[in-house]
C-alpha cells in the first residue's frame, strides 16, 4: 500500500535508525505517588529492533513504567529519552507522536466505532486536515482520508483472516476478546510507532492464541521494523520473544538479562516464590 | 415475523469469515430495530442511505406549508426547527465528544443577542444595520471563540464537574442580560426592532419565509456535520468520548479536541440564535432560561444522541408535541389516547389479551358510568375535559363529576397508586390492574390533566422520555452503545 506508506513517511522519524541505536533510555527513573515509591532509580534501555521483556510480580511497577514513558505520569525524577530527545514531562498525544505507541492492560478500545475507525482515529496526530478541508472535501483531506484508510487496511490485513474484509465496519464492541487484543494492536500500528509496548498482550488468551501472540510479536519486530517492550505474565512467551528480560520488584529492577540468566536469579525467584523456607531456617 | 427470527449460529464448517464476531454483531443490530411496521421501515431507510434520506425529509418538510398550515401551526414549525438545529449543534459536544454541557443554550442567546446588536438601532445614535451575509457569519464566528473561551477553563473538568460549572455558565448568561449593560441590551425589555434575515438581497419578512429558510439552514447544517461525522475531526471527538486516555495515546489532543467541540457546537447555536431572532424582530432574557436547555436535551436523548438524523428528529417530535399538541385539548387528546393505545398495541402480546383488556376496559367504564349515575346525578354532572368527537365517545363512559377538580386531584394520587402496584404486580394481576388503571388515567386526563396543558405537557414529555428509556434507551434514531468495564 503505498498510499499508506506515505503517511508512514510523514510520521516516522527523520533518523531511519541504523540497528542496535538506543530508542528509549530511562535514567534514574522515580516515580512516588505521595509516600508510596511506585518506581524508584529505574534505568532501562531499549534499542532498535530489539524486543525487551519487562517481567515481575503483580504491583511491581510495570504498567507504572508504561505510564510513565507515555506520558500519563510526570516522572519525580530521572529522565526518559526517546531516539535522543528528552520526552518526559510530554503530553501523551505528543509522545505517541513520535513513534511510541502503546496497548493496555485492560483493553481500551473505542468500543462504539467501527473497526476499522478505531485504526483510523489513532492516525489523527500524523493527519493535518482541518475540519473545514474535511467537509469541503479539499484535495489534503481527499488525500489524506485515502492513506488513512489505505494505511488502516494495511495494519488490520497484518492480523489476516483474523480481522479481514467485511468485519470492518462492524462495531468494536461486537469482537471477542482476543480479537480486541489484536485491534489494539492494530490500532497501536497506526500510529506508526518506533518503539511499541505491549501490556500483557496474552492476558486472557487460551494457548493457541497465546502461542500465536508470540508469534506475531516476532512479525511485528521483521515486518513493521519496531522496537517493542512488552509486559507479560505468561512465561512461554516471554521465553520465546525477547532479546532481553528485565526484572522489576517494588519500582526497583531487580534483575536484567537473558530468560535463562533472569528466570534463574536468586532475586526473582524471591520475587515470585519467596525465600525458601530452608535458607530461611538457615539464615534463622 | 421471519425478519424476526435469530440467524442460525455460525457453523465451523462454513470458514473462517463467518464468525463468531459477525453473528454477535448481527444479532445487536437487529435487536436495534423497532418492532413490527416502524422496523420494517427503518430498514427500508437503511437501505436507501443516508443522503436520500435527508433529501427526503427536507423536502418533506419543505412540503408541509403546501398542506395549508395555519399561522400557528407555521410557529410551531419554526420553533421546533430552531430547537432541531440548537439539538444538532448540541449533538456535537454531547452525542460525539462526550461532554455533558449544560450552558449550551447560552451560545443560542450569545448568537440572538449578537445578531440583534449588529442589525438594529441598538447601538449609537442610527444603530447598525450589517448585512446577513455579514452578520450571521460573524457572530457564529465569534461565539466559536466564546466557546473555545469557556472550554479553556474547564478543559481539566470532567463529567459532573464540567456539567454543574457549564449550568452556571448558563445562568449567569440570563443574568447577564438582565442586569448588565442595560443600555446596549436592554435588561429585561430585550432588544426590539431587529432587521430581517435578508438572502441574496430579498428581505425574509413572513413565517412562511422563516420555515423555508430554517428547513434549508437545517438542512445544510445536518449536511455539514455528516460530512464531519466521518472526518478526521469526526473520529476525533467520538475517540474522545470512548476513551480520552486512549485517544490521547493514539495521538489525539485530547483537550484541544474537546474545545473544537466546543467551537463547533457554540456556531451551531449561534447560527440558530440569529435566525430565531430574526424571525421574532425581538429578543429577551427569557428567551434563553433553562426550559429551553431542557427541550433541546429532551430532543437530543429521545432521538437519540451521537446520531445526526436522531437529533433533529428528537427536537422535532418533543417540540411538536410540547409547543404543538399539547397546547390544545383536543390534539392533547389524540396523543394521549392514541399513545395509549399505540403501547397497548406494542406491548400487549398475545392478541387475544389485548382484546380482553381493551373490551374489559370499555364494558368497567360503562358500567361504573351506569352506576355511579344510578346513584347520583351529581357524580356525571361534568363533561369530559376533552372537546370533539373524543368527548362525545367518552361522555357516557367516563365519570366526570361536578367538582371536577377536586376529584381529579384525588384521582392523580390514586393513578400514581396503581401505577406503581401494576409495576409491582405479577402477570396475572399486571392484567387486571390494567382495566382499572387505563380507567382511572383517562379519568384523571379529562378532570384534570386536559385543562392544565402548561403542566400537562411537561409530565408527557417526561413520561415519554420515561417510556423511552425503558423501551429504547439509544433513543429513536440513536445506535445502541455499549459502556466499557474498566
Amino acid at each position: 500500500m503505498s498510499a499508506g506508506e506515505d503517511v508512514a513517511a510523514a510520521a516516522g522519524p527523520e533518523d531511519g535508525g541504523a540497528h542496535g541505536r538506543s530508542v528509549l533510555q530511562l535514567e534514574g527513573l522515580s516515580l512516588s505517588f505521595g509516600g508510596l515509591r511506585a518506581l524508584s532509580g529505574l534505568d532501562l534501555e531499549v534499542r532498535d529492533e530489539e524486543i525487551v521483556s519487562l517481567i515481575g510480580p503483580n504491583g511491581a511497577g510495570k504498567t507504572t513504567v508504561f505510564n510513565v514513558i507515555t506520558g500519563v505520569y510526570e516522572p519525580s525524577d530521572g529522565d526518559v529519552f526517546f531516539a535522543g530527545k528528552p520526552i518526559a514531562g510530554l503530553a501523551p498525544h505528543s509522545i505517541a507522536r513520535m513513534g511510541i505507541a502503546r496497548t493496555f492492560q485492560s483493553l481500551r478500545l473505542f468500543l462504539n466505532m467501527s473497526v476499522i475507525e478505531n485504526v483510523m482515529a489513532a492516525t489523527y496526530g500524523n493527519t493535518k486536515a482541518m475540519p473545514w478541508e474535511s467537509v469541503l472535501r479539499l484535495p489534503r483531506a481527499r488525500r489524506e482520508e485515502r492513506e488513512v484508510r489505505a494505511l488502516a487496511a494495511d495494519v488490520l490485513s497484518f492480523f489476516g483472516q483474523r480481522l479481514a474484509g467485511y468485519r470492518w465496519d462492524q462495531p468494536a464492541y461486537s469482537l471477542s476478546y482476543a480479537n480486541r487484543r489484536r485491534l489494539e494492536i492494530a490500532r497501536a500500528l497506526a500510529t506508526r510507532p518506533r518503539l511499541l509496548l505491549l501490556d500483557e498482550p496474552a492476558a486472557g488468551m487460551n494457548p493457541a492464541e497465546t502461542h500465536e501472540i508470540t508469534e506475531l510479536i516476532e512479525r511485528l519486530r521483521a515486518e513493521r521494523d519496531v522496537a517493542i517492550l512488552v509486559i507479560e505474565h505468561d512465561m512461554h512467551v516471554v521465553a520465546s520473544c525477547s532479546d532481553r528480560v528485565v526484572a522489576l520488584d517494588h519500582g526497583v529492577k531487580i534483575a536484567e538479562g537473558g530468560f535463562d540468566q533472569v528466570a534463574s536469579h536468586p532475586a526473582v525467584v524471591e520475587a515470585y516464590l519467596g525465600r525458601d523456607p530452608e535458607a530461611l531456617s538457615d539464615a534463622g | 415475523m421471519s425478519l424476526d427470527a435469530p440467524p442460525p449460529a455460525p457453523r465451523a464448517e462454513e470458514g473462517p469469515q463467518v464468525g463468531a464476531d459477525e453473528w454477535v454483531a448481527r444479532q445487536a443490530r437487529r435487536r436495534e430495530y423497532l418492532p413490527s411496521w416502524l422496523g420494517r421501515a427503518q430498514r427500508l431507510g437503511d437501505r436507501v442511505g443516508w443522503w436520500p434520506r435527508l433529501a427526503v425529509a427536507g423536502l418533506a418538510a419543505a412540503a408541509l406549508p403546501l398542506l395549508g398550515l395555519g399561522g400557528f401551526q407555521l410557529q410551531v414549525g419554526i420553533d421546533a426547527l430552531v430547537i432541531a438545529l440548537l439539538a444538532v449543534g448540541l449533538n456535537i459536544v454531547v452525542g460525539w465528544a462526550g461532554v455533558l454541557d449544560l450552558g449550551y443554550v447560552a451560545f443560542f442567546g450569545f448568537g440572538a443577542y449578537g445578531f440583534a446588536l449588529v442589525s438594529s438601532g441598538q447601538i449609537g445614535a442610527d444603530g447598525i444595520h450589517l448585512p446577513s451575509y455579514v452578520s450571521i457569519p460573524l457572530v457564529m464566528l465569534a461565539a466559536a471563540v466564546l466557546g473555545l473561551l469557556v472550554g479553556l477553563p474547564s478543559r481539566r473538568l470532567i463529567g459532573d464537574y464540567l456539567a454543574i460549572v457549564t449550568l452556571f455558565f448558563g445562568e449567569a448568561f440570563v443574568e447577564f442580560t438582565n442586569n448588565v449593560a442595560p443600555g446596549a441590551l436592554g435588561g429585561p425589555n430585550g432588544i426590539v426592532g431587529i432587521d430581517p434575515v435578508s438572502v441574496f438581497g430579498h428581505k425574509i419578512t413572513s413565517n412562511g419565509g422563516y420555515y423555508y429558510l430554517l428547513v434549508v439552514v437545517l438542512v445544510v447544517t445536518m449536511a455539514v456535520l455528516r460530512l464531519l461525522e466521518f472526518s478526521r475531526t469526526g473520529r476525533a471527538w467520538r475517540a474522545v468520548r470512548e476513551d480520552p486516555l486512549a485517544a490521547a495515546s493514539m495521538t489525539v489532543p485530547v483537550n484541544w479536541v474537546k474545545l473544537m467541540a466546543f467551537a463547533f457546537g457554540a456556531a451551531v447555536a449561534a447560527l440558530a440564535g440569529t435566525v430565531f431572532v430574526a424571525q421574532q424582530i425581538s429578543v429577551f432574557p427569557t428567551d434563553f432560561d433553562t426550559p429551553i436547555l431542557i427541550l433541546v436535551y429532551a430532543g437530543l436523548i429521545l432521538g437519540g444522541a451521537g446520531s445526526i438524523a436522531g437529533a433533529a428528529t428528537g427536537a422535532l417530535v418533543v417540540m411538536v408535541i410540547y409547543d404543538g399538541l399539547l397546547r390544545s385539548p383536543s390534539d392533547s387528546g389524540y396523543l394521549f389516547y392514541g399513545l395509549i393505545l399505540l403501547t397497548l398495541l406494542v406491548k400487549l402480546r398475545p392478541w387475544r389479551r389485548l382484546a380482553v383488556v381493551l373490551g374489559a376496559c370499555v364494558a368497567f367504564g360503562f358500567a361504573a358510568h351506569a352506576i355511579a349515575a344510578a346513584i347520583s346525578a351529581r357524580a356525571v354532572a361534568g363533561g369530559p375535559g376533552s372537546t370533539g368527537w373524543i368527548a362525545s365517545a367518552l361522555h357516557d363512559w367516563v365519570i366526570v363529576p361536578a367538582n371536577a377538580t377536586v376529584a381529579g386531584n384525588y384521582g392523580f394520587v390514586a393513578l400514581v397508586c396503581l401505577l406503581i402496584a401494576l409495576v409491582q404486580a405479577g402477570p396475572r394481576w399486571r392484567t387486571i390492574l390494567l382495566v382499572p388503571a387505563l380507567y382511572l388515567a383517562s379519568f384523571v386526563w379529562e378532570t384534570r390533566l386536559v385543562t392544565e396543558p402548561a403542566i400537562t405537557r411537561q409530565l408527557m414529555i417526561g413520561a415519554i422520555l420515561i417510556v423511552m428509556m425503558n423501551a429504547r434507551p439509544q433513543g429513536l434514531l440513536g445506535q445502541r452503545r455499549v459502556e466499557a468495564i474498566t
